[in-house]
This record gives structure tokens, C-alpha cells and sequence, in this order.
């Protein structure tokens, strides 16, 4: 250890000289990445650098990309030229463009509705203290862990027009004679489409709202109930107000990835019967890579966009409001 | 209004016997503060009351009506809650509203209600205000408040002033109290601090492991504790407890250790006359002991050396030791003593309490 310099501080007379510490000088020139980490503004940029170097490559790259190939007539094979809006133009008098786009609000809200309800009850069951209370709500997330096209392939047997298990079933029971038409009508397919997704996405829904009634104080539910709340009251008056910020992220989560949604109709119906289950992703897809119209898919896929914007614009402002009431 | 009464009542969480045939009659009117450290069963008593916990075996009859299997709403009682349970998305005023409107009272009632609570408790400016705005002392105010808008037979408050600074709790305390005597309703206090059970409840139960050690009016309490573990928890600073023998010598009983010696005074004689060569403990509070004067009887005093000085202000604590012991003083501030000082110390001879050192019952 370096010693302190010391000095001899001039006294009066003849007392002798005193001896005091004085404070080490600072050294010359400091190391320069210490400096250089040191500012506040560099360290920042520093440290937001990696991700906005992966945004800009996975996100705003192929955004950017698809806007320009959507205002082009690229195909494969042929980079393409400028053509305006003409691809959106199309698209929207495209009659089977129109029932995917109604089908993808269709299966949107009834998936979502579906699973925020079977999402809220599950969650309302697994708040109750039972024996195996953490087995149980760790298996419950088995659906959301499988891989979507593993567990769809599964409905997909399941539904089989042909040898479908509970077309099968049903008819051993005798609740029906006639094989249910699951994916061969355009309806009972979406329906299915719609339960699958249900069926995958309601653990999820279940577990996050678990996890914020979990922070509701069950001081509260005794309150309400010493205040004469019923249970439906009780749920009512107390649980759903104060879940209401979770339920509304949640949700916004769901709404893009349902909206969104490719793999279960790509693997569960392919779009079919005859373009009937089509979805904005699937036929995007369809039209974009299986057709090779690169413009028209981006178009299509860009309809997207400011549908899920609005959406999320607004849940987020009535995020925000709730947060600040 | 109406009288509580508690018979054989015993509550099991599995392996765990955490209410052991408490038996309790508290009158109409009355305050009375369940005392106990943790986990002696006083709040699970308490929530059994409110219905909010099942009842392994017993009774509870809440005004001549057996509410064993009424649900928490139907058994006409309000509670007050550690936490304050306040609805945190609900106004002050919707908060105190909401057990009214559950009960389908008409609007112009409510307000009535809820105004007139508002006032007496200090709390008009707040009602629009949601909980998260208030302070802690306002949060409690409106916890109490939303309990008497209801003007239910029955108050339960379980442990209401912890969470609150100690210069709050003491002005909080002295407000339930108030409250209570322009509101006459039974009261029900749960509470770890025997200060606030002695200072609020007309009656102390204190309570330990899940029995009930003592029933009584606190100065009884604290005057003739029924056990040791009563007179321990309750006073502060705590009893001193000397381990000593009973011994014959002129005439008289004696107690002593190490260090110490003294005559039982004579109407101690009697229970004590039993116990000859056994083991006794010698209780004595600190405000029970002071310097010794000519005045007083050499065989009542010891000799003491101050290890620690606690000025307080109001008084002084010493910490003496005596023999291998050390035990606590309450002294006049006027005293100066520093420490290692040797002082004298007299015991007041109508305040030694004798227990029993196995049973550790009051030889009183």
C-alpha cells in the first residue's frame, strides 16, 4: 500500500514540527474504458445497443421489407416494381381475401372470449388450497408447452372425417348416427379451429390470471363476505376490479397471437374446405410463398397491422387510465 | 349490542391443536382484549368468532343465538382488520358504502350512515379519496369506519393498530377507546401488546399455546397474575424472576440464592410453609423494588451493583445484578447511580409474588 505523503507544517518558536496527512493526489489520467463507463449516456447506448441491433435485424428489417414488397408486384424470381396500392385494392375485393379477414375477427373474439372464461374459472379452481395444488397447476401448462403443430397433428386425428376417435365415440354412446362433418363443413371446421385454439391458449390465460389473484389479499374476500358479498359478489365487486390490469394484458397478448395465428389452421385445415377456415396468415401464406406472389401476400399480411394497432392502442390506454384511477 | 359467549371451543389445523376448550363469557357492552404472543390462538379465536374459520368443536353463541353454522354475513358483526382490508379500486366513501349496499339499505340511508360515521371519526375530506391516497392513521380511521356504519351487535378488530408508528398507535388507541364508550357495542380486540390490552379492554384474556391463562380486569391482571408466564407478559418492563429456595431460620420463612436472603413476609407463610428445601421462583416487578431507606426492613432488602443505566425521563431502569442474577429497577430520575455503583435494594414485601418452580402457578 502506497504510503500518504506527509509535509511539515511550519510552528511557532521552538515546539517542533508537526506532522499531517495530506489528502493522495488523484492519478494523472485515469484508465480510459473506466471514464468511457463512467458517463452515464455512453454506458446507456452501450447497453441498449445489442438490442436494438437485433430489432432492427428481426423486426424492423422485415417490416420495412414487407411494406415495400407490398406496394410492389414482386414475385418469385422477379424483384418487382412499384405499384402503389393496387395489391391492397385487390386483395380487398378478393372474395376469399374477405372470408379470411372476416374469419380472423371471428375466430379472434370467440377464442379469446373462450379463454379468458375457461382461463378465469380454472384460475378461480386452482386458487383454492387442495392436495396436489402444485402438481396439478404445473400440469395444467401442458398444452401451452407441446408444440402447436404436435398437439394440433392430434386434434387433427382426432377429427378426422374419416376416422375420427370421437366421431367414434359418439356413435358407440349412440348420441349420434350420422359421422359429424368436424373439418369437412367450412363452419364445424372453424368451430374446431376455435376449440383447439381454446384448448391451447386457456393455460396460459389461466396461469397469468392465477398468478394476479394471487396477489389479491384474501383479507378482502373475508371483508366483502363480513360485508354480506355473496361469491358473486364477491368475484364481482373485489376480484374482477382488481384483476381487470392483468386480464387486460393478457388479453392484448392473446388478441395479437390469435389475430395473428398461422400453425393450427395451416396444420388442423390448410385453410379448407375450400378456403372457407382461411385465416389472414394462413392465406398470406398461401398466396405469398405457395403461389409465389410475393406483393400480394405482404399486402395481405400488412392488413394486419392496423387492425392490431387499434386494438392495442386502445386496451393500452384503458391500461393506463385503470393504473392511474 | 349483545353478549358473546365461547363454550369448549377448540379449533385443530391437521396435526395442530391451536384452540384448546376456550371458555369465555363476554357481556353485552364490554371490551375485551385477547392477548397472547404469536401463535397462542387469539386471532384464530377471533376469526372463528367472525365465522371466518370453522370450528373443530364448541359453541359460539353471539347474542342468545348459536352462530356456529351461520356464514361470516348473517352473524350481524363487523371486524377490523390487521391490514385494513380496504377495497384499494373503491373510493373511502364506496368503501364504507359497500357492506350497506350489499345489504340493499336505501341510498338516502347510506349516506346518512356513512356521513355521520365520516364525522366522527375526522374522516369528511376523505371520502373521495381512494386508499392508496390516505395515510396509514387514515386507513385505519376508515377500516373502524366502515365497520360502525353497519352498527353491527358485535366489533372484532384483530391486532388494528400494529402497522401503524408507535406516536399513532398510542393516539389511535386512545381514539377506539373513545369510541367505544359513545358507541357501548361488544367489542373483541386481538392484540400481541400488552399495553394496548391493558390500557383498552374493560377485561384481559391472556392466552398461551391455545389455552386461556387468565381472565380479568387488567389492574387484576397485572396485580395477581395466575401463573408465571402471565405475570411475565404482562407489565413492561418485564417481572423479574428469582430462582430460590424456601428455608427455615428464626422463626420465619426464608427465600434464597446466591446473593440473597429474605424473610416471606408473614402472610405468605402459610402457602409457602409446604415448599420447605423446595425450589420456588420469587417474582418482583421492577417499580416493586427501590433503594432501600432506614425504613425499611434489612431482611426485605439485598445488596445490588448497577450494571446498566436506562434513563427514560419519566424514571430510571437499572439493571443490578444480585448474587448471579441480574434483574430490572424502576427508580426515581432523581437517583444518580453510574455503573458498577453498590446500592441497597428493598422490596416491597405485599408485592412478591411466589411460583410454584415445576407447576409455575401462583403461590399467592
Amino acid at each position: 500500500m502506497a504510503k500518504h505523503p506527509r509535509s511539515l507544517v511550519p510552528t511557532v518558536g521552538a515546539a517542533p514540527p508537526i506532522e499531517v496527512a495530506l489528502p493522495r493526489p488523484r492519478p494523472a489520467a485515469p484508465w480510459r474504458l473506466t471514464r468511457f463507463l463512467e458517463s452515464e449516456r455512453l454506458l446507456a447506448a452501450l447497453l441498449l445497443a445489442p438490442a436494438v441491433v437485433l430489432l432492427a435485424l428481426f423486426i424492423a428489417y422485415p417490416f420495412v421489407m414487407g411494406v415495400w414488397l407490398a406496394l410492389s408486384d414482386a414475385s418469385v424470381g422477379s424483384p418487382g416494381t412499384f405499384v402503389g396500392l393496387r395489391n391492397f385494392v385487390k386483395e380487398w375485393n378478393d372474395s376469399i381475401f374477405q372470408t379470411a379477414f372476416q374469419n380472423t375477427f371471428f375466430y379472434t373474439f370467440w377464442a379469446t372470449i373462450f379463454k379468458l372464461t375457461l382461463g378465469m374459472w380454472l384460475a378461480l379452481l386452482l386458487n383454492r388450497q387442495f392436495r396436489g395444488m402444485r402438481l396439478v397447476r404445473a400440469s395444467m401448462l401442458l398444452p401451452f408447452i407441446v408444440p402447436t403443430v404436435l398437439s394440433t397433428f392430434a386434434w387433427r386425428w382426432m377429427v378426422d372425417p374419416t376416422f375420427s376417435v370421437v366421431n367414434w365415440l359418439l356413435y358407440s354412446i349412440g348420441l349420434i348416427t350420422n359421422k359429424l362433418p368436424f373439418l369437412s363443413d367450412g363452419r364445424w371446421a372453424m368451430w374446431c379451429a376455435i376449440v383447439v385454439n381454446t384448448w391451447r391458449g386457456m393455460p396460459f390465460f389461466a396461469i397469468t390470471l392465477l398468478a394476479g389473484l394471487q396477489t389479491i389479499s384474501p383479507d378482502l374476500h373475508e371483508a366483502a363476505s363480513l360485508d354480506g358479498a355473496n361469491s358473486w359478489q364477491r368475484f364481482w365487486k373485489v376480484t374482477w376490479p382488481l384483476l381487470k390490469p392483468v386480464t387486460i394484458v393478457v388479453v392484448v397478448f392473446s388478441v395479437i397471437q390469435t389475430f395473428a395465428d398461422f400453425q393450427l389452421i395451416y396444420v388442423l385445415t390448410g385453410g379448407g374446405p375450400a378456403n372457407s377456415t382461411h385465416l389472414l396468415a394462413t392465406y398470406a401464406y398461401q398466396i405469398g410463398v405457395a403461389t409465389g406472389l410475393l406483393g400480394e401476400g405482404a399486402a395481405i399480411s400488412l392488413f394486419m397491422f392496423p387492425v392490431l394497432f387499434v386494438v392495442v392502442w386502445f386496451q393500452l390506454r384503458y391500461l393506463r387510465r385503470l393504473e392511474g384511477a | 349490542m349483545a353478549q358473546v359467549v365461547l363454550k369448549d371451543l377448540n379449533k385443530m389445523y391437521d396435526d395442530v391443536h391451536a384452540v384448546k376448550d376456550v371458555n369465555l363469557n363476554i357481556l353485552d357492552k364490554e371490551f375485551v382484549v385477547l392477548v397472547g404472543p404469536s401463535g397462542c390462538g387469539k386471532s384464530t379465536t377471533l376469526r372463528m368468532i367472525a365465522g371466518l374459520e370453522e370450528i373443530t368443536s364448541g359453541e359460539i353463541q353471539i347474542g342468545n343465538r348459536v352462530v356456529n353454522d351461520l356464514p361470516p354475513k348473517d352473524r350481524d358483526i363487523a371486524m377490523v382488520f390487521q391490514n385494513y382490508a380496504l377495497y384499494p379500486h373503491m373510493t373511502v366513501y364506496d368503501n364504507m358504502a359497500f357492506g350497506l349496499k350489499m345489504r340493499k339499505f336505501p341510498k338516502a340511508e347510506i349516506q346518512k350512515r356513512v356521513q355521520d360515521a365520516a364525522e366522527i371519526l375526522g374522516i369528511q375530506e376523505l371520502l373521495k379519496r381512494k386508499p392508496r391516497q390516505l395515510s396509514g392513521g387514515q386507513r385505519q380511521r376508515v377500516a373502524v369506519g366502515r365497520a360502525i356504519v353497519r352498527h353491527p351487535q358485535v366489533f372484532l378488530f384483530d391486532e388494528p393498530l400494529s402497522n401503524l408508528d408507535a406516536k399513532l398507535r398510542v393516539q389511535m388507541r386512545v381514539e377506539l377507546k373513545r369510541l367505544h364508550n359513545r358507541l357501548e357495542t361488544t367489542a373483541i380486540y386481538v392484540t400481541h401488546d400488552q399495553v394496548e390490552a391493558m390500557t383498552l379492554g374493560d377485561r384481559v384474556v391472556v392466552m398461551k399455546d391455545g389455552w386461556i391463562q387468565q381472565v380479568g380486569e387488567p389492574l387484576e391482571v397485572y396485580g395477581r397474575p395466575r401463573n408465571r408466564f402471565v405475570a411475565g407478559f404482562i407489565g413492561s418492563p418485564a417481572m423479574n424472576f428469582i430462582e430460590t429456595t424456601v428455608a427455615d431460620g428464626a422463626g420465619a420463612l426464608w427465600v434464597e440464592c446466591a446473593g440473597l436472603r429474605l424473610r416471606v413476609p408473614a402472610e405468605r407463610s402459610a402457602r409457602l410453609a409446604g415448599k420447605r428445601r423446595q425450589a420456588v421462583v420469587l417474582g418482583i416487578r421492577p417499580e416493586d423494588l427501590h433503594p432501600a431507606t432506614g425504613a425499611d426492613p434489612v431482611d426485605l432488602t439485598c445488596e445490588a451493583v448497577v450494571d446498566v443505566v436506562e434513563p427514560l425521563g419519566s424514571d430510571i431502569l437499572l439493571d443490578v445484578k444480585v448474587g448471579n442474577c441480574v434483574i430490572v429497577v424502576r427508580v426515581d430520575p432523581s437517583v444518580r447511580l453510574r455503573q458498577h455503583d453498590k446500592i441497597r435494594l428493598a422490596f416491597t414485601p405485599e408485592r412478591i409474588h411466589f411460583f410454584d418452580a415445576k407447576t409455575e402457578e401462583s403461590l399467592q
